[in-house]
């Protein structure tokens, strides 16, 4: 992708996309880190805004989704350009489901926060477990930013981390469950949480393997491991 | 491993070809699948019309031209490009289709029958089912049937373009030459050659020479990539557009300088 196109609107065209996109991976972190700053703090108020700014996210998928449409029709993309575009439209599917998960996040933070019950100690393990997803986001839109395979790659492996992390966090909440029935409640928020906070690492993980088919033209979905080299 | 399955009609093996003292093809190695559609791509002056003509021996018609190398037709294993191989026995067999329409000022019906009668084809039934037979095999009989002993430059540009598509139909050609066969023609038109095309390589080998980079991704199944006369790649055509191996080839089917 070094060099230029013939036609310069059509780099500047795709040059404006890829930056929208990075500007909304850059809104959907925002919107999980004040979900799980809102679960500490309680600020009810800042979680309501969380729920609130959802509906930015949306118009930002629809407006890239009409950007990607007209760009084909217009240009008809080949090759990398093609395999671009085609991430593209499905990083923005991605990064519209993880500002979902962020708003279910504030969600249960807001539940829990107005029933005033103090939040269970795998809290702190929830607030770890969130920064680990909101690093692989991160990431991946720094490797889709620098169309770094090796950088896409190291997402992809740090998935399994935290999906563990995620059945530590189960483990934990079960046993408060079972020592205490009136914090059943509060658990299962926290689970629902912990979930989204899991489901945003899929997708962040989704990212990476679009930015390794675009680079490479190969698709690494559903695969034990990505291939190195190419 | 589509490739592998498929027979090959015909092979350029190590072919060059000079005019004069310019070289414009430079060993081109590659194969031509049966009933398959190869289109080849390339910038203005890559060659690529160059090798299509090379097919029925087009440049014999000049003196200073020269071939280098072979193209092997089969089944017979015959290299069309052998001094023993006489280029009329050559075009008995391939046919050939160019940009603009260019029918002969003669009847519908006389433009399709004028190969046949060439080969000596007496019988006026037989020539009357050929034609037949060859304008429905070109979508075009319902168009013509109430005017076959009209002019054929009375047809619409897209109608005479397929009439020259019948008139090289009928005489049986194991192979279809098409140079860049739609650029003189409007959408509806291009659309229905394109059409054509898809019926027709289910008999016959279709190679197809295209400025429209498009076209060639609808309508072939092998796309060769040229440039200076030299073949950079070939390949599979869904995969050619979608990751081709070569950055030159990169460079051109997405519109970058190269």
């Amino acid at each position: 992708m070094a060099n230029e196109h013939a036609s310069k609107q059509y780099d500047l065209d795709l040059g404006a996309i890829r930056t929208r996109v990075l500007q909304m991976g850059g809104l959907v972190e925002s919107q999980i880190r004040r979900a799980i700053d809102g679960l500490a703090s309680g600020d009810l108020a800042a979680l309501e805004q969380v729920i609130d700014d959802d509906h930015r996210v949306n118009a930002m998928e629809v407006a890239l989704d009409g950007d990607t449409s007209h760009l084909i029709v217009r240009r008809q993309p080949a090759a990398s350009d093609l395999r671009m575009i085609f991430a593209i439209a499905k990083t923005v599917t991605d990064l519209e489901r993880i500002g979902d998960e962020a708003q279910k996040m504030a969600r249960m933070a807001k539940a829990i926060h107005e029933r005033g019950a103090a939040p269970l100690p795998p809290a702190v393990d929830v607030r770890h477990a969130a920064e680990a997803a909101i690093a692989m986001l991160r990431r991946s839109l720094d490797a889709f930013a620098r169309l770094d395979c090796e950088a896409a790659q190291g997402v992809i492996r740090d998935d399994a981390g935290l999906d563990a992390e995620f059945r530590a966090i189960l483990r934990q909440l079960i046993t408060f469950m079972m020592e205490d029935p009136r914090t059943i409640s509060t658990a299962l928020e926290i689970v629902w949480i912990a979930k989204a906070i899991e489901r945003i690492g899929d997708h962040a993980k989704n990212m990476a393997e679009y930015v390794i088919y675009i680079v490479r033209g190969t698709d690494v979905r559903h695969t034990r491991s990505p291939q190195p080299g190419a | 491993m589509m490739e592998q399955l498929l027979a090959t009609k015909a092979e350029a093996r190590s072919l060059s070809f000079y005019y004069g003292d310019f070289q414009a093809l430079k060993g081109i190695s590659m194969p031509v699948h049966e009933r398959q559609v190869t289109a080849l791509i390339g910038p203005s002056g890559c060659g690529k019309s160059t090798f299509l003509r090379c097919f029925n021996r087009m440049h014999d018609l000049y003196p200073g031209n020269r071939y280098d190398g072979q193209i092997i037709l089969q089944p017979d294993n015959t290299d069309l490009l052998a001094r023993s191989i006489d280029p009329i026995d050559v075009r008995m067999r391939i046919g050939m289709v160019f940009q603009k329409p260019n029918p002969f000022p003669k009847t519908v019906f006389e433009n399709v029958a004028y190969g046949l009668r060439v080969r000596g084809e007496r019988s006026r039934r037989a020539v009357e089912e050929k034609v037949e037979q060859a304008l429905h095999d070109a979508a075009l009989w319902d168009e013509v049937k109430e005017r076959l002993h009209q002019p054929a430059y009375n047809l619409s540009g897209g109608q005479q373009q397929r009439l020259c598509i019948a008139r090289a139909l009928a005489t049986d050609p194991e192979l279809l030459l098409f140079d860049e066969p739609t650029s003189a023609l409007d959408p509806i038109a291009t659309a229905s050659i394109e059409e054509l095309m898809h019926d027709l390589k289910k008999r016959v080998t279709i190679l197809i020479v295209t400025h429209n980079m498009q076209q060639a991704a609808r309508v072939s199944d092998f796309t060769a990539y040229m440039y200076l006369g030299e073949l950079v790649e070939f390949g599979v055509t869904d995969e050619l557009f979608i990751k081709p191996q070569k950055k030159q080839t990169e460079d051109y089917i997405t519109g970058r300088f190269g």
